[in-house]
């Protein structure tokens, strides 16, 4: 994993729970460039602790001149964002990894609809610049609570094909009616909360949409949860994992080689083998089967948790 | 005769299942021969899968269209040829919205041409079903000269266009719609191995 220290070039408010981050290199150098959708991993060091949060680049993916991010604090989260809001500013250094994209768009659609709730405007903000620039036909459907909470007002342009759905205004995002009556060859695109999600996929499968043209990425940063122990097979390590760090961090924390890229429960890369598991495997990844998550033999230490007696990992 | 099971092979080559019914939302369905009676035990399986329906039929030497055409789509046509049917199909994909199907059903030749013709259409393809009936007939582009030679059913065969005996490979062009045919003789300019049918 190739990372760099970065220097954070502007730190702006967008909404009391929203800041907009600017990273740049410390003596002006170009960062790689990217694609529209990409994510990079941050890594805060926060006592103690190595945190290592993933977030949507939103700024322009041809310039290399800087990343730019926007992070939403979550006060019951496990405190990468309370961190990046209260512990960062202008001026202060940060290790930044490699854009990876594991939400690009597909360039053989017609048209592209992208439906965003809340924060998850963040990928499509990238995309935005990348549809424009290329020409391509587009929708852009934002939703969001209020005015107030809203921080892709500030980040969007004004355009026809973008509208903003705000449900304290009565204007409540229909995902049936923007599917109805697309032209062949689009493809759609979420990202937001669950429930967002999970409404698009279902006007789409109601309206006879192939699997292959719909796109979704959740928000997934592991969730806390209560503490467990876990044995390493291969290391020899029984470890605890606390309630506010993930499984994945209380393996690095302890030094053990495990290969990671998204660090939510989607690309795959962190998939560890359960060698014997007492109890219940709390499964909050996108990547394994249903039935490999209930044959509890396959775990993704990113986001997924446990409960019960013994855990033992191929480690 | 149930759909056509191919030998395997390498992994372009394309391979075909029994069609399955999306149920009853808009669909175009185009069969050539053998291909109605796909139709035909698609509708067995679920009726509603008619209901908004835009069927094209080219009987080949074939005379199940008054079967096919028994099963009530709001709108039924037969065609003498692919070529015949082709401004209909066209016009059938550039007025479809997403949420169509296409059913394909018949030789290689159609499913080739017409899954060609719907994905630069800009239909997904998940959006494509493709049961083979009939013939095994291939469509071949010679590599050399690109002339295409419908309804090859040995290997080797000589190009239509260019003259050069082609081996007949299993490797397509989706984007063609047509197997690969490539000089069998190149080397050994005249030593042709013996003409065999095409097996399934
Ligand atoms: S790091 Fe991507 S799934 Fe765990």
């Amino acid at each position: 994993m190739t990372s760099q220290m970065l220097r954070v070039a502007e730190v702006e408010v967008l909404t009391p729970l929203v800041k907009r981050f600017r990273f740049e290199h410390p003596e002006g150098k170009t960062l790689p460039l990217f694609s529209g959708g990409a994510h990079v991993v941050v890594e805060m060091e926060d006592g103690e602790t190595l945190r290592r949060n993933a977030y949507s680049l939103i700024s322009d993916p041809q310039d290399g001149s800087g990343y730019e991010i926007a992070v939403r604090r979550e006060d019951r989260g496990r405190g990468g964002s309370r961190f990046m809001h209260t512990k960062v500013s202008e001026g202060d250094p940060l290790r930044v990894n490699a854009p990876v994209n594991l939400f690009a768009l597909d360039l053989r659609a017609r048209k592209h609809v992208l439906i965003a709730g809340g924060i998850g405007i963040t990928p499509f903000l990238a995309q935005l610049r990348q549809l424009t620039r290329l020409q391509l036909p587009f929708e852009l459907h934002y939703a969001a609570r209020s005015r107030a909470e809203a921080a892709g007002l500030k980040l969007l342009p004004q355009a026809p094909m973008i509208q903003v759905h705000l449900s304290e205004e009565g204007n409540r995002l229909d995902p049936g009616a923007i599917l109805a009556h697309q032209p062949l060859g689009t493809h759609v695109y979420t990202c937001g909360p669950e429930g967002l999600i999970v409404g698009v996929e279902d006007a789409a499968q109601r309206l006879n949409w192939p699997k292959d043209v719909f796109h979704s990425e959740a928000f997934l940063s592991p969730p806390p949860g209560k503490p467990f122990t876990v044995t390493l097979t291969r290391s020899g390590l029984t470890l605890t994992v606390a309630p506010n760090q993930s499984l994945l961090e209380a393996l690095e924390a302890a030094k053990v080689e495990i290969p990671w890229s998204c660090r939510g429960g989607a690309c795959g890369r962190c998939e560890t083998e359960v060698r014997s598991c007492k109890g219940r495997i709390a499964h909050h990844d996108h990547w394994l089967e249903d039935a490999e998550k209930s044959a509890q033999t396959k775990i993704m230490p990113c986001v997924s948790r446990f409960e019960g007696e013994e855990l033992l990992l191929d480690r | 005769m149930p759909c056509t099971e191919f030998s395997p092979s390498i992994f372009t080559r394309p391979v075909y299942a029994d069609l399955v019914s999306r149920g009853a939302a808009p669909a175009i369905m185009l069969a050539d021969g053998d291909g109605a009676e796909a139709l035909i035990d698609l509708v067995a399986r679920d009726a509603s899968v008619m209901e908004q329906a835009h069927v094209m039929f080219i009987p080949l030497a074939t005379n199940h269209g008054a079967r096919l055409k028994a099963l009530g789509a709001p709108s039924y046509h037969e065609s003498p040829s692919f070529a015949a049917c082709l401004e209909r199909f066209q016009k059938a994909l550039a007025d479809a919205r997403m949420g169509t199907s296409l059913y394909l059903a018949g030789t290689e030749g159609l499913i080739g041409q017409a899954m060609a013709l719907a994905v630069a259409a800009g239909l997904a393809p998940g959006a494509i079903q493709a049961e083979h009936r009939g013939s095994i007939a291939r469509r071949m582009q010679c590599v050399h000269c690109k002339g295409v030679t419908e309804a090859v059913t040995t290997d080797p065969f000589v190009c239509s266009h260019c003259g050069l005996t082609l081996f007949v490979r299993d490797h397509f062009s989706r984007r063609l719609g047509a197997f690969q045919g490539v000089c069998v003789d190149a080397e050994t300019p005249g030593i042709v191995p013996p003409t065999q049918e095409i097996q399934p």
